[in-house]
């Protein structure tokens, strides 16, 4: 490890830091109906997409219909993106002259990218047509990220509001969400990326011949408006296979700090809005803190990985940190940052091949996930996620004192404990069941482009992000029928089966009378509380994901550390 | 619950001609405007000719030439098919596959002082990386400077002039774009 790796994520962090109370306010603005300083410009496009779609604005919906509206433009999309990958061929922005998708590819796709997950069985640059690309995924990318955010200010709402019966209107926080805070961001990032060198045009691939004699298809497309917003939403797939690895999508250490920045920004200003909205700033920031603490030790492990190198590859007689997989302009420790921000986040774009990791590197993305990526989170996702294991922090440190269990001055009893259980057990079992499944079916071992230890960890990873609807991959997985129709459905459940209950417990929360503080009171801003958090999100994860990560990634540390091979 | 139905439907239409067709063909008028180089592909033209792209390496194998890292993109260096290996630090073949590069790049350059460095016997994250280490350049040096009829210092001089520093002072490694530096010793560099 070197001081200027380290430089690169403090400062990576501080500026983080500095931007997350100026978001995070304008987020209230956005969703408390105010008007920001865009207002003039975006206002008159807002009105007409109301008037174009029938929405009342000032109708409220109680929680179970903001979830089926939810479901339904969910349903809207699935089903728009399936059609146009399976008749791309017909369409027009085809220079390359694409073929249609494969069915049970197109449904893997389809489902990726309705979900905010983003996996990549495709390779969009000998697949999908640049229609696909922009109206197709990219629009998604948009969208599925409103829909995060939408589902998180709505349970925001339920925790702020009292003796109330509804959580706001699903079709005007997305509305906004895209408009004032995805669209503007966009449109100045993605002018940023092509400034840096990511391609923004429309035409075929240009065939060259290099100076050598080689022939050398040199690849396009709209990728700048496109890189934008799959970091912005935290969506994560890639216009091209190799991701943000490919110097196309990310072309200079520039481009990747300013990428990462883009993946934690609207999760840490959410946080903020959290705690604005709530009328306690302090229990936003104690939130922050918990968060900031997993982040550091993420990183830390990741970057001391990389950084020590492959003993096995030093023992040939070369030295230095692990370059296997990873881009020059990177180098260990901005490849480590990438691979801790995107999964804290349920972003899952990546810098570089996550798969030819060090074990105990690799292993940081895949905890990440399994903790719920709840550390600033996916945009929108983290937040509720987190909120659910604050119900539970605050439920057990209720317990523990022998009082009724307090949450800014709502009384915590059996539903709201009932939903959060509910939310945090789903993503063990739609995590450790399926690979359970994967190793003993013929279909599951035939796709593994690694044996022993490592071959696990690519089943276990590949149901751990799709599961987590991050996107993220020990990519050497192939694909094939069983892995299409088994992730696709995984993602469908990790998504909703959070949502869902979070929503409902929102739901719940929102009708509940607020009683004043007491001097017994447990104080949910407090370092004590910090700890307790921490130690919830610790022990949940840890207790229930450590027998599998043994299995896989610290078995095949052991292994590296003996010079086995296989 | 009808309602909604509907709307979920006209929002979809609306959005996608706003977010998947307005915003994207917008920005890629106001890109060709603003950045017309980058946003076509960073292309290097040699003689009214098109070599390649600034962005994206390239495969290079005579001696005269400075080379790249391995690469895992299709048949090497493919566009359109970018990937890594993959493999697992633990994986026999890639074990055996450094070992291969290894014994490869000694052979090629038997005057390179001390071992090769990292990057250039790994493969990279797209397999159309366009770096190498100033390390990686100045070890082949001997080989380009034999097979130019040049002096080691021209050479070295060379890659001195065509190191990229950090951005920023702290962003990212220091490197050496191998078009570029190949460019500038057929002194076609533009």
């Amino acid at each position: 490890m070197t001081a200027i790796g380290w430089l690169q994520a403090v400062i990576y962090f501080l500026i983080i830091l500095a931007l997350t109370k100026p978001l995070g306010l304008y987020l209230v603005r956005v969703f408390e109906g105010g008007r920001t300083w865009l207002s003039p410009v975006i206002e008159p496009i807002e009105k007409l997409i109301y008037r174009l779609c029938g929405v009342r604005v000032d109708e409220e919906m109680p929680w179970y219909t903001y979830a089926l509206a939810m479901l339904g433009f969910s349903l809207a999309g699935f089903a728009y993106l399936y059609v146009l990958l399976r008749t791309q061929q017909w369409l027009p922005f085809n220079p390359q002259h694409m073929p249609p998708m494969a069915p049970d590819l197109a449904w893997n796709t389809a489902v990726s990218f309705l979900t905010n997950t983003n996996w990549q069985f495709y390779s969009g640059e000998n697949a999908l047509s640049y229609l696909s690309q922009m109206a197709g995924l990219a629009w998604h990318n948009f969208v599925s990220a409103a829909v995060g955010i939408a589902i998180a200010v709505a349970v925001v709402r339920g925790v702020a509001r009292t003796s109330a019966k509804t959580l706001g209107n699903f079709w005007v926080d997305l509305t906004r969400a895209t408009l004032y805070v995805l669209l503007p961001i966009s449109v100045v990032g993605g002018l940023l990326l092509v400034m840096q060198g990511v391609p923004q045009n429309l035409h075929a691939y240009q065939t060259v011949s290099s100076l050598e004699g080689f022939s050398q298809q040199i690849t396009g497309g709209p990728m700048a408006s496109q890189e934008v917003i799959k970091e912005l939403g935290t969506n994560g797939g890639g216009f091209v296979g190799a991701n943000s690895a490919s110097p196309n999508e990310n072309p200079t250490p520039f481009s990747n700090f300013f990428e990462m920045l883009l993946i934690f920004l609207i999760p840490a200003g959410l946080v903020y809005m959290y705690g604005k909205m709530v009328k306690d700033t302090r229990q936003g920031w104690a939130i922050f803190t918990a968060m900031s603490v997993i982040f550091a030790i993420g990183f830390t492990v990741a970057y001391w990985g990389e950084a020590g190198g492959n003993p096995l590859v030093h023992q040939l007689g070369v030295a230095g940190a692990n370059l296997e997989g990873k881009e020059l302009r990177f180098g260990a420790a901005a490849s480590a940052l990438f691979a801790t921000v995107t999964t804290d986040t349920s972003c899952g774009a990546v810098n570089a091949a996550l798969d030819s990791f060090m074990p105990l590197a690799g292993l940081v993305p895949l905890v990440n996930m399994q903790l719920g990526e709840i550390i600033f989170g996916g945009v929108g996702s983290g937040l509720y996620g987190m909120i659910v294991f604050v119900v539970l922090t605050v439920f057990i440190a209720g317990l523990m004192v022998g009082r009724t269990p307090e949450f800014l001055g709502k009384k915590i009893e059996r539903r709201e404990v009932q939903f959060a259980i509910l939310a945090v057990l789903v993503t063990p079992v739609l995590c450790l069941v399926p690979t359970a499944v994967a190793v003993l079916v013929p279909q599951g071992l035939a796709t593994l482009s690694n044996n022993g230890a490592h071959g696990f960890s690519e089943i276990l990873y590949a149901f751990t992000s799709t599961n987590a609807n991050n996107g993220s991959a020990f990519a050497g997985l192939g694909s094939n029928l069983f892995y299409n129709i088994a992730t696709g459905v995984n993602m469908m459940f990790g998504r909703f089966s959070v949502a869902i209950p979070a929503l409902a417990l929102a739901g719940a929360l929102a009708g509940k009378k607020a009683s004043p503080m007491g001097a017994g009171t447990f104080t949910t801003h407090s370092p004590i509380f910090v700890g307790l958090l921490l130690g919830t999100i610790i022990i949940v994860g840890a207790l229930t994901f450590l027998p599998a990560d043994s299995l896989g990634p610290i078995v095949e540390h052991l292994q590296v550390l003996q010079g086995k091979t296989f | 619950m009808l309602r909604h139905i509907g709307t979920s439907i006209r929002i979809t239409i609306v959005t996608v001609v706003l977010l998947g067709l307005i915003y994207p063909l917008a920005m890629t008028g106001i890109a060709n405007v603003l950045f017309p180089k980058q946003a076509n592909g960073s292309l290097v033209e040699v003689n009214g000719k098109v070599v390649g792209s600034d962005i994206i390496g390239q495969l290079w194998t005579k001696p005269q030439y400075f080379w790249g890292r391995p690469s895992a993109a299709g048949k090497g260096y493919d566009p359109t098919n970018t990937s890594p290996t993959n493999l697992a630090p633990s994986a026999k073949k890639l074990i055996d596959a450094t070992k291969a590069t290894i014994a490869s790049l000694r052979k090629s350059d038997p005057d390179a002082v001390g071992p090769p460095p990292m990057d250039l016997v790994t493969s990279s994250g797209s397999g159309i990386d366009p770096d190498i280490s100033p390390e990686s350049a100045y070890w082949q040096a001997p080989r380009v400077a034999k097979a130019r009829g040049l002096t080691l210092d021209a050479v070295k001089a060379v890659i001195a002039a065509n190191v990229q520093g950090r951005e920023l002072g702290f962003l990212g490694e220091p490197r050496v774009n191998v078009m570029q530096l190949n460019l500038a010793l057929d002194g076609k560099k533009p």
